[in-house]
């Protein structure tokens, strides 16, 4: 099957863009070097196309109430204008997706979710949510994301939102070079940034208006705002210690392994699917855990590499666990990893077997980069 | 793209510039640019004999690893040390400042029978469904090695 086209086709290729399938989707991977991009996101800003996302509205009275049954967190709890990071559980606790779910109103709810889990979050939405009406808007939205510590003062020469008052997970309707979008301080990268949400036919006037914000005096001043693709979003979420789907997420895996355990709202009112899993699962205690390693040699862990229990100077003893994620870490300079252990080998030495050889790994507390730290 | 004519190329992406008896070899600019930023390099040893045709390194970038060949058979003289500290000279200037090492030819002549021409090698980059396979690679990197192997 053909993958799909994202409203920002053009851009891209005219961005000279490097594509990939992914989800589904023809989506840009880079635009020219990766150090370069993940370098713009870190220290000015730079542009996503997300439009991949998967985009539900569960509306009407009981939305609220319907989207507490349906997953993990407590939508209903969220003020208007408030976003949950949450996810959508199989019966057993197994993880089916990972969702951002923005309150737009008493009555209206937008879920979002994985391009990859898009087709299985809105069945079963439509199943879970009783009452509520459930929209599947993916192919009529766009999502835009910028993302960097100079968004806010791109955003806001593009914008009628008042920004400054725009606390983190919150978002509000308003207009973005002169179009309707719901605008969110939301990202996957560790750094501040919003998320625009809009028609799919404005994508490209949006963009190449954020784009050409790059050249006003809040940005970096030296030409349009930079793109960035797939590949520096995964470096950048790995960074700052975020789950992926698929990565650290999957039906094998419940919240509390991935030290996710607060998103399962065991205290909200009535039933929801994964309940009784969950709590038992939250009463023995995760089987592993995931930790971020630090991997002094250059070579990089990549996802599947086994991890091994240091047994001394002579070399590796037991596979241990296995690395979810890995890359390099233009920010940090060294290769870094996320991985689950069994409950208890993250105290001792580790090694990861990177194509045969055995690296030695430390552990170290996520996320790897925190901007709060930084400045 | 850019496939300078002076040189040698393999279907492996390596290209080969022999002077006497020495023979420097790099990756093309087309796998520099299939790959993405080169993060880190493994050459072979100096004084390691080397066989065309065998994995002698690893190239590595942000979404994928692949193997390094050697395109000839001799011995290893020089590697450039450059490439350690900014790998990103592999992308800046592949048939430059981004050379990988340097062999001592065992025979003149004889090892550069299996090379390809500036022509064959376009016409294999061009022709071929590589460009996909390093890009899907990209996404699916613990696999790439293997599957690369595979295919060889």
């Amino acid at each position: 099957m053909e993958p799909r086209d994202t409203p920002l086709r053009a851009v891209h290729e005219r961005l000279g863009a490097t594509m990939t399938e992914f989800a589904g989707w023809l989506m840009p991977l880079r635009y020219g070097s990766e150090t370069a991009e993940h370098h713009a996101v870190r220290n000015d800003a730079a542009l996503f196309d997300l439009s991949h996302m998967g985009e539900i509205t569960v509306t009407g009275p009981a939305a609220g109430e319907a989207l507490d049954h349906a997953v993990c967190g407590w939508p209903s709890s969220l003020a208007v204008g408030r976003a949950g990071y949450t996810m959508l559980c199989a019966p057993d606790g197994g993880v089916l997706d990972d969702l951002i779910i923005y309150r737009q109103a008493a009555t209206s709810f937008l879920v979002v979710a994985n391009a990859a889990n898009a087709a299985v979050v809105l069945a079963e939405l439509r199943e879970r949510c009783d009452g509520a009406e459930v929209t599947d808007l993916s192919a009529s939205v766009g999502l835009i994301s910028i993302q960097g510590p100079n968004a806010p003062g791109l955003l806001s020469s593009v914008t009628d939102l008042e920004l400054a008052g725009m606390r983190y997970y919150t978002g509000a309707y308003g207009t973005v070079a002169g179009r309707s979008a719901w605008v969110a301080r939301t990202g996957y990268t560790g750094e501040d940034g919003f998320e625009i949400f809009c028609a799919a036919d404005d994508c490209e006037r949006i963009w190449d208006a954020l784009s050409a914000s790059g050249s006003g005096t809040s940005g970096s001043g030296t030409g349009p705002l930079a793109a960035a693709g797939l590949s520096v979003r995964d470096t950048l979420r790995l960074e700052a210690g975020m789950p992926l789907y698929g990565s650290e997420l999957g039906p094998d895996v419940t919240p509390y392994e991935a030290g996710l355990g607060r998103v399962v709202r065991l205290d909200k009112p009535g039933e929801f699917v994964g309940r009784a899993a969950l709590a038992e699962r939250a009463a023995a205690g995760p089987l592993r855990t995931l930790v971020g390693l630090l991997v002094p040699s250059r070579r990089v862990p990549r996802h599947g590499y086994p991890v091994v229990s240091g047994a001394g100077p002579t070399g590796a003893g037991d596979v241990v666990g296995v690395v979810t994620s890995g890359g390099p870490s233009p920010s940090i300079g060294t290769p870094i990893a996320m991985a689950y252990v069994t409950a208890g080998a993250a105290a001792g030495p580790l090694l990861i077997d990177i194509r045969g050889r055995a690296e030695p790994a430390s552990v170290t507390e996520l996320p790897f980069y925190d901007r709060r730290k930084r400045r | 793209m850019s496939i300078p004519a002076e040189l040698r190329y393999t279907a492996e992406h390596e290209w080969v510039s022999i002077a006497g008896e020495t023979a420097t070899i790099g990756i093309t600019d087309y796998a520099a640019q299939a790959l993405g930023d080169v993060v880190y390099v493994s050459l072979p040893t100096v004084g390691a004999a080397v066989t065309a045709g065998d994995p002698c390194g690893e190239v590595e970038s942000y979404k994928s690893v692949s193997e390094l060949y050697c395109p000839v058979d001799g011995e290893v003289t020089e590697i450039n040390e450059e490439l350690d500290d900014d790998p990103g000279l592999i992308n800046a200037e592949p048939y430059g400042l981004g050379w990988m090492f340097r062999v001592r030819l065992t025979s003149s002549g004889a090892d550069t029978a299996g090379l390809l021409s500036p022509a064959e090698y376009e016409a294999l980059a061009k022709g071929t469904e590589l460009s996909a396979r390093y890009l899907l690679a990209e996404l699916t990197c613990g696999t790439y090695l293997r599957r690369r192997r595979q295919t060889r």
